[in-house]
Order: structure tokens, then sequence, then C-alpha cells
């Protein structure tokens, strides 16, 4: 039994640990070793189609966790009023933004906004008051950030309602008791409680984002993230460089999920 | 305290507060003097929470009026009333130090204190409640005693009018019990602010309070002072939470200025004083406290004296008392309480052996059944 367990743990790892042991071969082979050197490290950063896909990543992640940690956070507030069959509706439809297929998602985006983009442009064209042409809709950063902001509002929803049933609502109370007003309650009790939640849904989020192929793949337009680069290149065959990429998001993510992890955790601290 | 006949600081009027159909309080008429320490005493479910969160602000009555100062504050929210509560799990804010949660008040007004002046009330709020030098502390790196504590003086440092504390106590262990109890006391004194206890544990309303408000299932049954309650209960109920009783259940057969006397089992009739409003042929049970009654080796026929045969059930040693348990053969058994000087005169009386109860004829009460 132990032997199986470790067997699938290295048939796991193995291929990754694979990919980041050559990412600092030497050789311009990725079949052999041929000692140790970050050069290519300093190649794929210097290489401009990686940092602008690196660029495009970053930017989609920052502003699809962002906005979803906002707006998960006010609607895992507003959750606990909402009571009966519209509660367990809601409760079920974000549970299932969550199960959903990458591949599921990729694809109804991409059909939605494209018949909503064949509506729109002609009227964009007809009601355009200036000279030059007007302005289409396309895929882009727009589609990207909306695809992955949809799956990361679920997420971040989840964890965020989970700290807020697991506070003490008496701390609410107390603060009352003790002459704030509902926003200074909010700011100082609620806010400082659900904090962790908040930056672990963050995180989470950036890093589904910024790992993203499936949903990216289709809604991107003429952008590309560094998981699309690192597949149009893998066509042309696996070179030391997207070894070397494929670590660097690697360590990126893992960092991220760890320091979730760390919050998480602390966060459900005992204290009383 | 103040005269009865100040204004008083907060009152219930006709105050209900209904969960559905569960009535947790029901029709409160209760006055609370400026300064005065009142106890809610009843057991769990019977409303006492309930009462003491109307008056924080946290429910608002279905019906009837609750005012604090003379203002009817029905709608008044919680962070506008004069009121501080200490939670019964002390509700101290985790993110904070201790320092943080005592200010927490003061950094609420509008304008805001000075910090100075802050940092010196929260030094002699941590003075008052004994914890020095424990400001910087985290919360969760104190004791139990020392969180309720900080709790106690984050409540107090914003000087309520009333300070209200929700079984402060039960989280901690009987002797700590015991040492807080005596300190929430002598506090109270020393601030003058009136404090509203509600608690299950009659011994801790007994010794603290100036006066206790005796609830079941969402009523008010009887309110005085813990002498008054002790000597004068108006119900079995009462009789029964206030200290120890002995109960015989009988019949009213004589109403007289001189006294009621009760029919009880086997032909015997037990005299004493009764509530207003017994008339003869009336159920009614005389309590009887263990210490009212004697035990004797012989009978005695002294005048204005009961004397029953009994036998010796049990023996509890309670170092100044010895508490029996006897049986009689009509009445059952009932608890006595002996002195250690009556003991050493009488001599002991081991399990098994017959003995004789004694009593005086007029000290029980007749009480009515409860409704
Ligand atoms: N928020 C609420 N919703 C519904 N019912 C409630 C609510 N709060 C209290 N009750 C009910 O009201 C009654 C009185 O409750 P309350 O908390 O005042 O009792 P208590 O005397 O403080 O009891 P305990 O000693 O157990 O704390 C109980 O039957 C309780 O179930
Ligand atoms: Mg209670």
């Amino acid at each position: 039994m132990r032997l199986y367990a470790l067997a699938v743990y290295l048939f796991l790892y193995i291929p990754i640990g694979i990919i980041a042991l050559f990412s600092f071969n030497a050789g311009r082979y990725a079949a052999q070793l041929q000692g140790f050197s970050t050069k290519w490290y300093g190649i794929a950063l210097n290489n401009p189609f990686v940092v602008d896909a690196l660029h495009t990543s970053a930017v989609v992640a920052a502003t699809s966790s962002t906005l979803a940690t906002i707006f998960g956070t006010l609607a895992a507030l507003a959750l606990p009023s909402v009571r009966g069959p519209l509660r367990t509706i809601i409760d079920a439809l974000i549970y299932i933004a969550v199960m959903v297929p990458g591949i599921v998602i990729g694809i109804a985006t991409l059909i939605a906004l494209v018949t909503v983009f064949g509506w729109l442009n002609p009227l964009l064209v007809a009601l355009w008051p200036f000279a030059e042409a007007a302005p289409q809709l396309s895929m882009g950063y727009g589609s990207l950030v909306a695809a992955h902001g949809l799956f990361a509002i679920a997420l971040v929803i989840i964890i965020v309602r989970a700290r807020i049933a697991g506070m003490d609502r008496s701390l609410i109370e107390a603060s009352d008791d003790l002459g704030a007003t509902p926003w200074g309650t909010f700011r100082q009790v609620t806010l400082p409680q659900i904090f962790p939640g908040m930056l672990a849904g963050f995180l989470l989020s950036f890093t589904f984002s910024f790992d993203d192929f499936i949903i990216a793949f289709f809604v991107a337009g003429s952008k590309t993230t560094l998981p699309i680069y690192v597949f149009s290149s893998i066509r042309r065959g696996v070179t030391p460089e997207i070894n070397a990429i494929g670590t660097m998001v690697l360590a990126v993510s893992l960092g991220l999920l760890v320091i979730a992890q760390f919050i998480l955790q602390r966060g459900r601290r005992p204290t009383t | 305290m103040q005269p009865d006949t100040d204004p008083p600081i907060a009152e219930f009027r006709a105050t209900t507060k209904m969960f559905g159909e569960v009535g947790a309080a029901r029709d409160l008429n209760l006055s609370i003097r400026k300064g005065e320490f009142l106890s809610f005493l009843g057991p769990s479910g019977c409303g006492k929470t309930t009462a003491l969160r109307m008056l924080a602000g946290f429910e608002a009555p279905t019906s009837g009026d609750v005012l604090i100062d003379g203002e009817r504050v029905n709608d008044l929210p919680a962070h506008r009333r004069p009121v501080n509560m200490v939670f019964q799990h002390y509700a101290l804010f985790p993110h904070l130090d201790v320092t943080d949660n005592i200010s927490y008040g003061l950094r609420q007004r509008r304008p805001r204190p000075a910090a100075a002046e802050v940092a010196q009330a929260v030094e002699q709020a941590l003075e008052t409640v004994r914890l020095p030098g424990y400001g910087r502390r985290r919360i969760w790196e104190m004791s139990g005693g020392q969180q309720q504590r900080v709790a106690l003086a984050r409540a107090i440092i914003n000087q309520p009018k009333i300070l209200l504390l929700d079984e402060p106590m039960a989280a901690l262990d009987r002797k700590l019990r015991r040492d807080m109890q005596i300190e929430l006391q002598s506090l109270q004194r020393s601030l003058g602010i009136t404090f509203i206890l509600v608690t299950h544990d009659q011994e801790e309303a007994l010794s603290m309070s100036d006066r206790i408000c005796i609830m079941r299932a969402g009523r008010i049954v009887q309110i005085g002072s813990p002498r008054e309650l002790y000597d004068r209960p108006n119900s079995r109920y009462v009789a029964d939470f206030v200290g120890k009783s002995n109960f015989f259940a009988g019949t009213v057969s004589r109403v007289e200025a001189t006294g009621t006397a009760l029919a009880v089992a086997g032909g015997l009739r037990i005299i004493g004083t009764a509530a207003p409003g017994l008339a003869p042929g009336q159920t009614a049970s005389a309590s009887l406290r263990p210490e009212q009654i004697s035990l004797a080796h012989g009978t005695t026929t002294a005048d204005g004296t009961t004397c029953v045969p009994v036998r010796v059930v049990n023996r509890i040693f309670l170092g100044e008392h010895t508490e029996y348990l006897v049986q009689h053969d009509d009445l059952g058994a009932f608890l006595v309480l002996v002195p250690r000087q009556a003991e050493a005169s009488e001599g002991s009386f081991e399990p098994g052996e017959p003995a004789f109860a004694i009593w005086r004829d007029g000290t029980a009460l007749i009480l009515p059944e409860d409704a």
C-alpha cells in the first residue's frame, strides 16, 4: 500500500522535478544534462515574447483577482441575510461555478461574448458620433478578466463565507455595545476578522488565473498569456527556456498557495 | 443605593419579547434603582438574557417599554445607549491587544479623546481590575480569569450608567469564581455604577446582590433583597430556588391571625405563616428550612412544638453543620441541618438509627402551589 502511494507520488512529481532540473541545464538539448547554469532564465526573461506574455498574465491575474476579491467579499457579506429557496439556488450556483470544467467555462464564455459582440458592434458603428472609425469590441483583456473573474469570485465567496460563519457574532455586538457605529464596527471588527479569508481568496484567484491555460485559450483573442505562449512554443520543441519559464510559474504559484494556506491556518487560531 | 423615591435608572414597563411563538420575556415590570446591584436569577431558558439584551439594545421589545434614565429607549440602537455589557464568553477582540480592547469604547467617541488621555484611562482601568503591565499582551495569551478582567475593564472605562453582566463567572472555576464575586462586589461599591447581573447560580445572586429578581418561564416571580426572598418567598418555586427547603404538600385546614394550619399526610398538621390569599380547602405546601428543624434522641411534648419520629438515612458533614437526611413514614424524606454545638450536647446520629425531628409551630411557611 505504501509502495503504491509512493509510486503515485513519484509519477506525479518526477516530471515536475525533471522540468525544474533541466531548467538549470547548461546544454541546449533537453535530453542530456551538461552542468549547472541559470543562463536559460536570463534568455527567457530577455525574450520580448515571454516578457509580453508574462505582462499580460500578470495584468489579467491581478485585475481579475482584485475584482473577484472585492465583489466576492461583498457577496459573502450580503448572503447571510438571504434566506429560503433563493439562498439554496445561489449556494448551488456558487458551487457549480467552482466545479464546472475549465473547458466548459472557456467555450461558454467565448460563445456568449462573440454573440454579444456580434449584436453590439454594428450598434456601436451606427451610433458612433465621431469622424474616426468606431471602436470594435473584441476578445482580449476584458474577456480574460471576465472569464477568470467569474471563477475566482465563486472561490472568494466560498472562502470568505467560511470566515464569516466562523466569526463570533458576539464580537459585533460587543463593538456595537461599546459605541461603534455600524460602519465603525465593520471597519474595526468585521473587516480585520475576514481579512485573512479575503487575502487567501485573492492569492488563490491570482494563482488560478496566472496558471490557467484552458479558459484563456478560448477567450484570449489576440492576447498571449504565459501558459498560451508556453503551449505554442512547445510545438517547436521543448527547450530549456521553456523549462525555465515553467519552473518560474511553478515557483510563483506554489509560493502564493503556501502563503494562502498559511494565512488560512493562522486565521483559525483559537482565541477564547 | 438610592432611596426608593428617587427616579429609577432603568425600567421595564409591561415589557414583552416574543421570538415567534416563544415568549422569552412576558409582561416584565421592574424599576431598577440607581447604584444598586440587581441580579436576574432563574433556571436556563427563563428569559434572563433576553431581559438584559433589551437593556443593552440587542433586542427590541415586542410590546411594552424599556426606559433608561427616564428616557424611552425601545428603538435606540445599542451603540447609543449609556450602558455597557460584559459578555458571557467575554467577546474580546482577538485581533487587538489588551490595551486596544480596553480603549475601544473611548476611541469610538466623537470628538476623539486625546491619545494621552486614553492611555491614562487604560492604565487606570488596568489598575482597577488588577492587571497592571498587561497592556501589550495578546488576548489569547491571557488566562480565562484575566480575560474576564479585561472584559470588565473594557466596559467600566466608559463609565456607563449601567453595567450589564451576563453570567460573567460561568466559565471560571469555583475558587476563581468566589474571588471574582468578592472583587465585583467591591468594585460596584467603589464605582457606584448600577450593576445588573444575570446568573442561574443562587449562591452567587444571594451573596452579591442588593436585590434579586427571580424569573420563571419569561415572567418575574418575585423581587426582593436576598433576605426577603429567603425569609418570605411568595411561592414554593422561590423558596426552592433561594436556599434549600423541605416541602410538605397538604390542604389548608384553618387560617387565623395566629397561624395557618396545613393538613398533611398521616393526619399531621403543620402550623405556619401563610402567604396572603390562602383560604381553607386550598392545596398548598409547607416549607420548612433544614435549619428550622432539630433532631433529638428522645421525644418532647413541649408546648408549641411538633415532634415526629424519623429514621436517619444519611449524614453529610459540612463543617459547622451536619446535614441529615431523615425518613418519616408519612411525610417522606427531608433534610435537617444540625449545628455543631447542638450535636455536641445531643450526641451524633448514626444512619439507620431512630430519632425525633422537632420544629417550632409557626416557623413554617404555607405557600400556594405553583400555578
Ligand atoms: N434569538 C432567539 N430566537 C429564538 N428564540 C430565542 C432567541 N433568544 C432566546 N430565545 C428563547 O427565549 C427563551 C429565553 O431565552 P434566554 O436566553 O433569555 O434564557 P436565559 O434565561 O438567559 O437562559 P440561560 O440561563 O440558559 O442563558 C428561551 O426559550 C430561548 O430558547
Ligand atoms: Mg442566558
